[in-house]
């Protein structure tokens, strides 16, 4: 039997589903972030945010460089910096410790999240 | 960029711009209410070529396979022939069965349907003056034998179609119904799941059908309905509900207003929905919630209730958009 991936030991799809709205409610009720996502469609936002968890939770995905420049140019105009990236890392962790992942596990999450950092402020 | 022939005429569609928008500013007369997708008043029908899927979002399955789409929510990638459908395709005739004034300037337009017409209760159609004026309206009914649709219309300052059905429209006369739609309805299957209806207005309106139709199936979850209303007058079902939350004991009735009146009644709150909403449930997990009225409102109500611990799938919304035409 194969060693299964970061993607499977967090629980698959089924991990991302339960992630999503807890994480959503932190990320909109967190000061610190909250206003990059005032007046945002809640609902395509919460499917946007799927995607995003299935990538950083080591899943299929189909998320490129451009895709996350492009989607951030607008929030970087309005001063998107690492702070907020570091804090949405935060919130990401703590929504997978509520969840009961691994601290190896939530470390690897934070680390491919990472991964995008340049890409997302678009450096 | 793609182009757009509409009798005879060729077009050049621009960035950004719909098809609704194109043929309107080329001083095309094409039917239109919310422009935002909802309403389906300007429905159009493709004749060659075909229009991206997120123009028949919301339409029948046989309305797509006809080629039916709506054109302000239409961005062709390729050429397209366009014409306006036969209305006989997607309208029916009803006939004014009664009008009955509420307080709060609302009146209840009663429907009489020549054929059954099938609806979830709490969905909304589109109804016609003529072939010009349409205005989008939510039912207040639940499917019945009588084939008696109700809606619940306020008159608005200046509006054309609700200035006619309250000053002009007499039982008798004919319009035309188009729909229904919306997604906003009673889902049986989960019996014991307590619901929360939030409406300010006329947003009460899919709020009354959606009770009724819960109740129909059995629904033994506790049931809270807010109306909210600036004034007193604004509480037009006022009587009618206190009486059904008399008689059903899991339907609770939370009557609202923003504004204070001498003759204010001790029942009423003055309070927001807002704080209402969390007076009842300070934590609606497991609940289901169904929000309608001002867009705005809808807005906050949605993002309150999710962060309170609603699942987002249980947030069933229906926001009142103004007409722009």
């Amino acid at each position: 039997m194969s060693i299964p991936t970061l993607y499977e030991r967090l629980g698959g799809e089924a991990a991302v589903d339960a992630a999503v709205e807890i994480f959503y409610r932190k990320v909109l009720s967190d000061d610190r972030v909250n206003e990059f996502f005032d007046g945002v469609d809640m609902e395509a936002q919460i499917s946007k945010q799927k995607g995003f968890l299935t990538m950083v939770f080591g899943g299929p995905n189909e998320y490129t460089g451009k895709d996350m420049r492009d989607g951030h140019k607008h929030l970087v105009a309005r001063g998107l910096n690492d702070s907020h990236v570091d804090c949405i890392i935060e919130l990401l962790g703590a929504t997978l410790t509520e969840l009961g992942a691994a601290e190896t596990d939530i470390e690897e999450v934070a680390k491919i999240a990472n991964s995008v950092r340049d890409d997302v402020l678009n450096r | 960029m793609a182009l757009l022939k509409f009798k005879e005429q060729v077009m050049e569609m621009t960035s950004g711009r719909s098809v609704l928008e194109t043929l309107l500013e080329h001083g095309q007369d094409i039917p239109n209410g919310c422009r935002a997708g909802a309403c389906q008043s300007c429905m159009m029908q493709v004749t060659r070529g075909s229009v991206p899927e997120r123009a028949q979002r919301g339409l029948k399955e046989t309305h797509k396979l006809k080629g039916l789409f709506l054109a302000c929510s239409c961005h062709p990638d390729e050429d397209i022939d366009i014409c306006l459908p036969d209305s006989e395709q997607f309208k029916v005739p009803a006939t004014v069965h009664r009008l009955i004034e509420r307080s709060g300037d609302v009146v209840e337009l009663q429907l009489k349907m020549e054929q059954e017409f099938e609806y979830h209760a709490g969905q909304f159609v589109t109804l016609w003056r003529d072939a010009h004026l349409s205005r989008s309206y939510s039912l207040t009914t639940m499917p019945k034998s009588d084939n008696i649709l109700s809606f619940h219309i306020r008159r608005i300052e200046g509006g054309a179609f609700s200035s006619w059905v309250h000053n002009e429209l007499q039982p008798g006369e004919q319009l035309l119904v188009q729909g229904p739609a919306g997604d906003c309805f009673y889902v049986p299957g989960n019996a014991s799941q307590n619901l929360l209806l939030v409406g300010t207005g006329t947003g009460l309106a899919p709020l009354i059908g959606i009770i009724q139709d819960a109740l129909h199936n059995g629904h033994s979850g506790e049931i809270h309905l807010v109306h909210g209303a600036l004034h007193h007058s604004g509480l037009y079902y006022h009587s009618e509900l206190k009486n059904l939350a008399a008689t059903q004991a899991n339907v609770h009735y939370h009557p609202c207003v923003l504004k204070q009146t001498e003759d204010l009644p001790d029942e009423i709150k003055l309070a927001s929905v807002n704080d209402v909403v969390t007076d009842i449930v300070a934590k609606p997990e497991g609940w289901k919630a169904y929000l309608c009225g001002d867009p705005d409102l809808v807005a906050k109500l949605r993002k309150q209730i999710f962060l309170a611990g609603c699942d987002m799938k249980n947030i069933y919304s229906d926001p009142f958009l103004p007409s722009q035409n």
